[in-house]
């Protein structure tokens, strides 16, 4: 089973995304900041961060680039899932080591295409 | 689905939406309702109906919107837009070197995404097309849709269904919460109004055709003559890409399936069927041979 952090300050973002992801068979993580999302992935890196930007503590662009470093980081697939839905912040996050790019709200549907995007699901999968 | 469930449905679509199936749509109408039902907590079509004829108000919105609504997003499938990049277009450009000419019809090309996505992935072989003269004709029934397709601006969930962040961010502007399709893109298509039950021989021969869940609104009798019709709209060495639900199998020789290719068909050489009785005297003679 592939695994996905959800990084996100809304508990209610993180119970609909975690449920959306685990109807896409993923085991799910959570994390309430950045900071916290670090300290998971210096133990265990998972398959894909679904990331949201602005959060306390530490922001989701600054922890990208600390768990890029890590050993191993640049494996996890990142999809940023965020309001800042302007193409100066999706160029950054993509310059930054950023896959994909969700503008909230998200749904069923654009999880699933966006992870196919990036090969975290058969495209098939995302059909459904 | 009991012909009673069946034509219940049928009127109550006609009645509420407009909607006129014709008398052998029980297909349509399990794939998108039964995935519905299953949602609601119902066992079936039947218990559906038994809601629907209860008057249950959020069902009867559902059934209609499911039932109306034309999914069309950026790179429907994937699978079509991988053949066109990485085996219709090769073809197309080893056989028109000498013309460096590609004409490309969408025959529904409905909000614009289709046409728009087969314009993104031209754009991103331009190296090979250099001085090409590449003309994409996008038509569909409504004028309506065909207003959005041209304008080629989509909301920011259109946006996000089947389009690559990278191609939102290189090919699309944003306007206020809005994406509009670059100038130059927008350019590479033409819109038109067409029923496909009627004359189009005056759009001229393609290179391509995508004609895809359309079809599947129409019975067989007008099936075969639209394939017939595509017949010979499309050059000999054309390509013809269906839906992923369709096919000419069992219609029509006028097309081939091309194997391996899931959804992509070819025209047989109408020389080829003209030469059925040659080989038919030829195999007893192989027999023969066999024989000794």
């Amino acid at each position: 089973m592939k695994t996905c952090l959800v990084v996100d300050d809304s508990s209610v973002v993180r119970k609909i995304a975690r449920r959306i992801l685990e109807g896409l068979e993923f085991e799910v993580t959570e994390a309430e900041d950045g900071s916290k999302a670090l300290e998971i992935c210096r133990r265990k890196l998972p398959d894909a961060v679904l990331l949201d930007w602005n959060m306390p503590v530490m922001d989701g662009f600054e922890f990208m680039g600390h768990m890029r470093r890590l050993p191993g980081g640049d494996q996890p697939k990142v999809v940023f899932c965020t309001t800042e839905n302007n193409v100066a912040h999706i160029a950054q996050a993509l310059s930054g080591g950023a896959n994909e790019y969700i503008m909230k709200p998200f749904d069923k549907d654009i999880i699933a295409d966006k992870f196919a995007e990036v090969g975290l699901i058969p495209v098939g999968q995302a059909m459904v | 689905m009991t012909p009673t469930e069946y034509e219940y449905l049928r009127k109550f679509l006609k009645d509420n939406s407009g909607l006129d199936l014709s008398a052998d749509k029980q297909y349509l109408i399990e794939s998108r309702l039964l995935p519905l039902a299953r949602k609601a907590g119902l066992s079936g079509i039947a218990e559906l109906v038994q809601k629907l004829q209860a008057g249950s108000r959020a069902l009867i919105t559902d059934v209609v919107e499911a039932m109306t609504t034309n999914e069309t997003f950026f790179f429907r499938d994937k699978v079509p837009f991988d053949h066109f990049r990485d085996h219709i277009m090769p073809e197309v450009i080893k056989a028109r070197a000498g013309k460096r000419s590609v004409r490309i019809w969408c025959a529904a090309g409905s909000t614009g995404q289709e046409p728009y996505s087969l314009a993104m992935c031209l754009k991103e072989m331009s190296a090979a097309l250099t001085g090409w003269r590449v003309e994409i004709i996008a038509t569909d029934l409504s004028q309506e849709v065909l207003e959005k397709a041209k304008a080629g601006v989509y909301s920011q969930f259109e946006v996000q269904r089947g389009l690559p962040i990278q191609m939102l961010v290189k090919h699309f502007k944003q306007i206020g919460e809005t994406w509009q399709i670059n100038p130059e893109l927008r350019a590479m298509v033409q819109h038109r109004q067409l029923n496909l039950l009627h004359d189009f021989a005056q759009l001229g021969t393609f290179d391509v055709i995508f004609c895809r869940n359309v079809l599947i609104y129409f019975d067989q009798g007008t099936k075969i003559n639209i394939f017939n019709r595509l017949a010979r709209q499309i050059e000999p060495d054309g390509f013809l890409v269906l839906g992923a639900a369709e096919t000419v199998v069992g219609l029509t020789d006028t097309f081939r399936p091309i194997a391996e290719r899931r959804g992509l068909y070819r025209p047989n050489d109408p020389r080829a069927a003209a030469a059925k009785p040659v080989l038919a005297a030829v195999a007893p003679r192989m027999a023969a041979m066999a024989g000794r």
